[in-house]
């Protein structure tokens, strides 16, 4: 990478050096302090048995916490219901904000804009104001869902959404979907516009319909963005926590949980703190996994 | 327009405006919801729109707890009293607790945006323009660390916080947002537009390092430090997670983090919890919409080449 052919150009090295850490300097201080080695610690502290106690010292016992994991079942079901919302809410997310932002895009500047902005609402307004709006909605007595579907004659008694088992992990995705369509359908609309022109027009002089515009032009020119969007809500639908905590908290029966709302509930109410990060490490090789294979099929493609 | 025929852009058009009506209607649900009467609130039948007005819950909510509106430490004193708390020189006179949060919560979001805004400045043009040694691996760590779930790292970080007796302070939200190396990203990729023959002019000129960035660099990447900007102030304020695992006691609370304690508290009183949700959620509507420009324009910038 770097030319060394006289004192000149090694002296220029080595002031590019010293130049570009120092600039690095203040945020590699943040970086390494507080992302990268907690991380590392993350994945220490999980060979140990560990507990949040002051005078407790943490005993190492290798692999396991790892081995109980696969033997626990409410942590089974959590890895469960975690790949139900990731594998549902995904492909609908992808799909409703490429639809939403096919239909906005070429709209005029302020409508594109006000739709965008609509769409992102419910993000910007944070994950505590929006559950519990929908708690409310959820209500089993007060709530406006009941009250609609009674009105509707769809349902004819109450039914209580987030304490049954059958809709509390329904009700979540479908909250969940309204927070994550908003990035998206902002990605899709940018890449959308950024569509070279001349080809689709082509298509059209050569009688192309509109589908095919769509898939044989459009579709691979927006590919990078798709898997961008992709990598972002699984990464996203992964860490799903607020939403469980304020709406069920893993209830009724831990029918609820996910992996993130475990790992919190037992670090920080079992206070088992091994055990919580050895959880936290089998997320990061899902993802990291799950990243990986989405990166290679977006190098293969281009 | 030829690709869509009139039909279906009817149809599509009058779907959208459904689809941002159900999205809105949560948000309208909170702020007319805040407004009604407890009446209307429990009745068997919802109303649309407040049959009456009141501002009960914002008086409740108000009259919850108390906390003084500011409290100035003198910095480091934590480390040098024996009993581990700070030193409090200046606190402000006593108001309702959900003030205080707002306080808290401006104050951190304003924190880590700007502290997050000059280290990735800095280290997003080093990147993108200095050829120095080590430079890639640096970059594929900062890549890496992206695709990996943040909160699983909150665990050790609870306990190094402790250590570093930052536990239960608002700097225990503020640092980690600023190590997160998604703005050092997304300036690296404004930075590359900054022409190196302009910069190569200034080293000729005999300007320094420090001199070549604010005066040049800067002005050139500041519609990225926009973004990245408004970017972190949103999500900082939305940050619940570490919120809640880093702040405890009622002084230190952020807005979101009091009303997930409210509603854990007064689970059934929904014109209260309302109240509160909208006093978390309006200011920072409010921005968003002022800043809405540049919010868009850091989502897509960070997106190229993901």
């Amino acid at each position: 990478m770097f030319k060394r052919k006289d004192g000149m150009s090694r002296a220029l090295v080595r002031r590019e050096t010293i130049a570009g850490y120092l600039f690095m300097l203040p945020s590699l201080l943040f970086f390494l302090v507080f992302v990268i080695y907690p991380m590392f610690m993350c994945i220490y502290t999980s060979f140990f048995d560990s507990t949040m106690g002051k005078d407790v010292k943490d005993v190492f016992i290798g692999f396991r916490n790892y081995v109980e994991l696969f033997h626990d079942s409410v942590f089974l079901g959590a890895l469960r219901n975690t790949l139900v919302i990731v594998l549902v809410s995904v492909p609908i997310t992808c799909m409703f904000s490429l639809w939403v932002a096919s239909a906005i895009y070429d709209m005029k500047d302020w409508a594109c804009s006000l739709f965008r902005c609509v769409f992102y609402l419910p993000v910007v307004t944070g994950s505590v104001a929006v559950t519990v709006v929908w708690k409310w909605m959820f209500n089993n007595y007060y709530g406006i869902f009941n009250y609609l579907l009674k009105n509707m004659g769809i349902i004819d008694k109450n039914i209580n959404w987030l304490g049954d088992p059958k809709y509390a992990l329904g009700c979540i995705i479908l909250i969940l979907l309204t927070t994550s369509v908003g990035q998206p359908i902002v990605l899709y609309v940018s890449a959308l516009s950024n569509v070279d022109q001349s080809l689709v027009e082509a298509a059209e002089v050569d009688g192309a319909t509109r589908n095919q515009c769509f898939w044989r032009i459009k579709w691979p020119q927006i590919m990078p963005t798709t898997l961008y969007i992709l990598v972002i809500t699984t990464i996203n639908s992964f860490q799903c926590f607020a939403l469980i905590q304020l709406l069920t908290s893993g209830g009724p029966n831990h029918s609820t949980d996910t992996i993130m709302y475990y790992i919190y509930y037992t670090a920080f109410k079992l206070y088992r703190y091994g055990y919580g990060n050895a959880m936290g490490v089998i997320l990061m090789i899902i993802i990291a996994l799950l990243s990986a294979v989405q990166f290679k099929v977006a190098q293969t493609n281009n | 327009m030829k690709t869509k025929s009139t039909g279906y852009r009817i149809f599509s058009t009058i779907v959208i405006v459904l689809l941002a009506i159900l999205f809105t209607f949560p948000l309208y649900w909170i702020i007319t919801g805040s407004f009604k009467p407890a009446k209307e609130i429990n009745a068997k039948s919802p109303t649309w729109w407040p049959q009456t007005w009141t501002m009960k819950n914002y008086k409740t909510l108000m009259s919850k707890q108390k906390a003084p509106l500011w409290e100035i430490e003198v910095p480091f004193s934590r480390y040098i009293n024996e009993d581990g708390n700070p030193t409090v020189i200046s606190s402000g006179p006593t108001v309702p607790a959900a003030i205080r949060w707002l306080v808290n919560t401006v104050f951190m979001a304003v924190a880590a945006m700007l502290l997050t805004c000059l280290t990735a400045a800095l280290a997003g043009y080093a990147l993108a323009k200095k050829r120095f040694i080590g430079r890639s691996i640096v970059f594929t760590l900062i890549v890496c660390a992206m695709a990996l779930p943040k909160q699983v790292i909150l665990i050790p970080l609870l306990r190094e916080m402790s250590s570093l007796q930052l536990y239960n302070t608002i700097w225990a939200v503020i640092f980690p947002i600023v190590g997160w190396p998604f703005g050092v990203f997304l300036i690296k990729q404004f930075a590359e537009g900054v022409p190196s023959e302009v910069l190569e002019a200034a080293t000729i000129d005999g300007a320094s390092e420090l001199r070549t960035f604010f005066q040049i660099v800067f002005p050139m990447i500041k519609p990225g430090v926009g973004a990245l900007a408004i970017f972190t102030f949103i999500n900082s304020w939305n940050d619940y997670f570490m919120q809640l695992i880093m702040l405890t006691s009622t002084r230190n609370l952020t807005i979101s983090l009091g009303i997930a304690k409210l509603q854990g508290e007064n689970a059934t009183d929904f014109g209260l919890i309302m109240a509160g949700a909208a006093v978390a959620a309006v200011p920072i509507i409010i921005v968003f919409l002022i800043f809405q420009k540049y919010f868009t324009k850091g989502i897509t910038m960070g997106a190229v080449k993901g």
